[in-house]
């Protein structure tokens, strides 16, 4: 089993380790996934997220070869912005998803854990006399989540505060130079720190000393993340979903689209700007129990005759809302929020709801208005 | 109180005259992790040993706890509809899910004392 650089800290802090994508990770620590879930919402969170890949294409092609494998515009990405993206199969469907930023000539993406080898190996091939990859291996990842994370964070790294939603810059925090995102995967603001592995604990004890900041673990960023709606690859999309189909078109920029200035040329391209043109056949929804027990992972959705017409995807509690929440996939005539459905479980139909996504509203960094 | 009894899927059982109190231990608590819905069953019927009769859902994952008696459902702990995290405050007591009347009071007889419950989640740590 694998361990992150923050090992030491969880073990410290008394964490519930559990084995996770090939690494020894935090569940929780001793306050539990509710106060922890609670604590993102209401001030702010540490997270270890260091297992998850991160890696850099620097070189003068690097932006135009990163678009014959990812429906992105980044030969149009401003330095120190980041956008969400997906690598994406023949067939349409997402091998992976993830964030990609730009600093100077410098592309880094942050991968899934589970992915990272297979995303590293296809990246490896763009490689050549113009474009260069590196694995970076020797850096942790930690995210500070919250509505106090950025403003806590700033009296460590003046600036911080400033960043816009979805910027990345190099910063200083404490003295130990770092890259920040101001980006997530709670709903809530925050930022991304990546550093490398031998400064990791020391800026973790000094984020964990911020007065407004608790350790969360793996369980509260996943009932996080399920609240807002946001899709955890391998259950929510996978190669077998497409991009329209999970809802994430939203992320394939009109200039890759039908009729786009540099229209389709990424794997897949036929089926899902096809796809974009003329709806997918089914689609992923939010799903509110109507009850009070939680609908989880593969259970069938039937329609009021008890036919099949779905499954729950990802489900569980959601702590903010004090209820139940799930997403999964239906047949499109069953998508508008509002149609009721039941959900098998333990053999029972329970009857939910269809209900537009996120179960708990975003507070991502908007621009204040200039008085 | 009585002396609890345990089951190996961490079940407390404890008897007063013919009413057997039913819950689950700390150490299954823990594991568990906080509960957010348990679902009781109905007073009035019968259970069986083995019998699936509670259902508990915590942040993590989804469990069921098997009677460890035979006899009559008589009482459930209704305050865990609306509270379940008392069961996680504290499974022997105010966590209690259910109680059954039992034809043979012997049949705890085949349960583990604290002893012997201890020595077994002794290995399970």
């Amino acid at each position: 089993m694998k361990r992150t650089p923050l090992y030491e800290l969880h073990t410290a802090l008394g964490a519930k380790m559990v084995p996770f994508a090939g690494y020894d990770m935090p569940v929780q620590y001793p306050s539990g996934i509710l106060f922890e879930h609670r604590q993102v919402r209401a001030s702010a969170g540490l997270f270890d997220v260091s297992h998850m890949g991160q890696a850099t294409v620097f070189g003068d092609d690097s932006a135009r070869l990163l678009e014959t494998v990812l429906p992105a515009n980044l030969l149009e990405l401003p330095n120190g912005s980041q956008r969400y993206s997906f690598f994406t199969n023949d067939a349409g469907g997402i091998v992976d998803d993830l964030m990609i930023y730009r600093l100077d000539d410098r592309y880094t993406l942050v991968v899934n854990a589970s992915n990272k080898e297979a995303d590293f190996a296809l990246l490896q091939t763009l490689c050549g006399d113009t474009v260069e990859f590196e694995s970076m291996t020797d850096r942790a990842l930690l995210a500070l989540q919250g509505p106090q994370a950025c403003n806590a964070l700033q009296r460590m790294s003046p600036g911080i505060e400033e960043m816009p939603f979805m910027g990345a810059k190099r910063a200083i925090i404490s003295g130990i130079p770092c890259t920040v995102t101001r980006s997530g995967y709670t709903g809530e603001d925050g930022v991304e720190i990546s550093v490398a592995a031998s400064d990791a604990l020391d800026l973790a004890w000094k984020i964990l000393e911020l007065p407004e900041v608790e350790p969360v673990g793996l369980g509260a960023r996943d009932s996080l993340r399920l609240e807002a709606g946001l899709c955890l690859h391998g259950n929510d999309i996978g190669p077998d979903t497409s991009p329209v189909e999970a809802g994430l078109q939203w992320a394939i920029p009109h200039c890759r689209r039908t009729q786009g200035s540099r229209c389709g040329g990424f794997p897949g391209a036929d089926q899902i700007l096809a796809e974009i043109n003329n709806g997918a056949l089914r689609r992923r929804v939010g799903i509110r129990p109507d009850g009070k027990a939680p609908v989880r992972a593969h259970a069938e959705l039937l329609d009021a005759n008890g036919v099949q017409i779905g499954e729950v995807s990802s489900g569980g509690f959601g702590p903010s809302i004090n209820a139940p929440v799930a997403m999964g996939y239906v047949a499109k005539e069953y998508s508008t929020p509002g149609t009721a459905l039941h959900a098998r479980v333990r053999n029972k139909p329970l009857p939910v709801t269809v209900c537009s996504m996120p179960f708990s509203p975003h507070h991502y960094r908007t621009k204040e208005k200039k008085e | 109180m009585n002396e609890l009894k345990y089951t190996a899927d961490h079940e407390w059982a404890c008897l007063d005259q013919d009413i057997v109190t039913i819950g689950i231990t700390d150490f299954a608590q823990d594991q568990l992790g906080e509960l957010v819905y348990v679902e009781l069953p109905e007073t009035g019927i019968e259970v069986n040993v083995g019998q699936e009769v509670v259902v508990i859902e915590s942040v993590k994952a989804a469990g069921d706890v098997k009677s460890p008696v035979k006899g009559t459902v008589v009482e459930v702990n209704s305050a865990l509809n609306d509270d379940p995290e008392k069961v996680n405050a504290d499974p022997t007591g105010e966590g209690w899910f259910y109680r059954v009347r039992v034809a043979s009071p012997s049949d705890l007889d085949k349960l583990m004392d604290e002893a012997a419950y201890q020595e077994l989640i002794a290995t399970l740590n």
